[in-house]
């Protein structure tokens, strides 16, 4: 091995010692290395979320229809402004951190202080937005119904989805009571129960005529779902199993049920990298702060740092395009 | 380091200027949907989805050389970390997308999910 290896004699073997395959210090290879694989982890979910959209092709959740709300502007019907306002959050994060790489190069320790500050902010910010985007994907915005054979059911007038509450009158009205752990069977609570029956609905849907079903199905000729007629509604409100409200792992008010599960697990996974991100940001800053990369002489963990945030912007910009847009 | 310790400050704001240029180009697309653009097919999906899909790689394409500053690492290097990257998930991506279709278009009709 001796023969093959050039070993370092100093004994700087974190540093990888000398030696500097491609030109890059061992840090940044392994950085490298570890951007190379956490690349093909993130690949592999988006793949599998294509492989599931062109399985379920004529039934997926249209995302417009999704995400449509921006802070402050209740009711408005804002599609995707509030993601590309996120999006451009992490780019503007991703400038702040090369600027912060830029000034260490010229080993200006303030103004690397000050712009890894904005970078946290941003990061801070952009994960803040993204507990937003979850609450309102969780608590939901319609309501919709699950039949029997596990289709969602949305309830439109003229056109446009109508919330189950605008046509519902009155509260629950089954005296159905929510279980609790005291008054529940066997010290068990259940989930939340929603705040309409399922008779209550069908009650509610053939006293509005004025009311429409829309089924899942999307129409080829316009990308939009199908609306029922009255009577093709009414036959499918027939088979109603359970009233949802909001999404969650096992349900979700707008379509399929594994469009949520994606939707939880890749925007949570890359939040946990945001997440990751900024520990490792505040990390460096301190360190900037009390000047251990002016001793050393140079500033590359801020650039090895900013590789990984660089990074999860990049993966950042193909979850925006692969969920938000195609 | 191979690059020297000169300022960077112009190239940044031009890809940060490139950056929010194209993202903007595709709300406004995303949201405006034209119909020759949406509803109309090509190799497989609409003609708009081939558009972000290009956009998004040019987004890539400017975050990796600019921002990870791949354009001043070593040739070799950066063939080494693309070249992997862009094969292995091509890969992936051709056969779990036409597996997909697979499951829609054969055997959806055949079992009930």
């Amino acid at each position: 091995m001796e023969l093959n290896i050039d070993i370092a004699k100093s004994k700087e073997t974190w540093n990888g010692g000398g030696a500097k395959p491609f030109g890059a210090s061992y840090g940044k290879m392994m950085m490298w290395f570890f951007i190379v694989s956490d690349a093909l982890t993130f690949s592999g979910f988006l793949a599998a979320y294509g492989l599931t959209r062109f399985k379920f092709i004529d039934s997926w959740p249209i995302a417009d229809e999704v995400f449509t709300h921006f802070p402050g502007l209740h009711g408005v019907h804002a599609p995707m402004y509030y993601v590309a306002l996120m999006t451009f959050i992490l780019i503007v994060s991703s400038v702040t951190m090369v600027l912060a790489v830029d000034a260490g190069h010229q080993m200006k320790q303030k103004s690397v202080a000050w712009y890894l500050f904005a970078t946290i902010i941003f990061g801070i910010i952009f994960v803040g937005s993204q507990a937003w985007e979850w609450k309102n994907f969780i608590s939901g915005s319609y309501g919709a119904v699950k039949t029997t054979d596990g289709k969602i059911l949305q309830f439109v007038k003229d056109g446009h989805q109508i919330a189950l509450s605008d046509f519902v009158v009155g509260e629950r009205t089954d005296h159905r009571v929510q279980h609790s752990k005291y008054n529940g069977l066997w010290f068990e609570k259940e989930e939340t129960i929603p705040n309409y029956s399922i008779v209550q609905i069908k009650e509610a849907y053939q006293s509005n005529s004025d009311i429409q079903i829309r089924s899942e199905l999307i129409d080829p000729a316009t990308k939009q779902k199908i609306i029922l007629s009255r009577e093709e509604g009414l036959a499918q409100l027939s088979k109603t199993r359970l009233v949802v409200e909001g999404a969650n792992l096992e349900v979700n008010e707008y379509g399929n049920t594994i469009f949520a599960d994606f939707f939880f697990f890749i925007t949570g996974f890359h939040g946990f990298h945001v997440f990751s991100g900024i520990i490792l940001n505040i990390i460096i800053f301190f360190n900037v702060v009390i000047g251990t990369y002016e001793r050393r002489g140079h500033y590359e963990m801020v650039e090895k740092v900013g590789l990984y945030w660089h990074f999860v912007d990049l993966v950042w910009v193909f979850v925006f395009t692969f969920f938000y847009l195609v | 380091m191979a690059h020297a310790h000169e300022s960077n400050k112009k190239r940044i704001w031009i890809v940060l200027i490139m950056l929010t240029i194209i993202t903007t180009v595709e709300v406004v697309l995303g949201i405006i949907k034209p119909s020759y653009l949406y509803l109309t097919s090509f190799l497989g999906t609409s003609p708009l989805n081939w558009i972000f899909i290009i956009l998004t790689l040019i987004k890539a394409y400017y975050i990796t050389w600019a921002f990870m500053h791949m354009e001043g690492e070593t040739k070799w290097l950066r063939r080494t970390v693309v070249w992997t990257a862009f094969f292995l998930v091509s890969c992936l991506l051709i056969v779990l997308l036409f597996e997909g279709e697979y499951l829609y278009s054969t055997l959806a009709p055949l079992v009930k999910w």
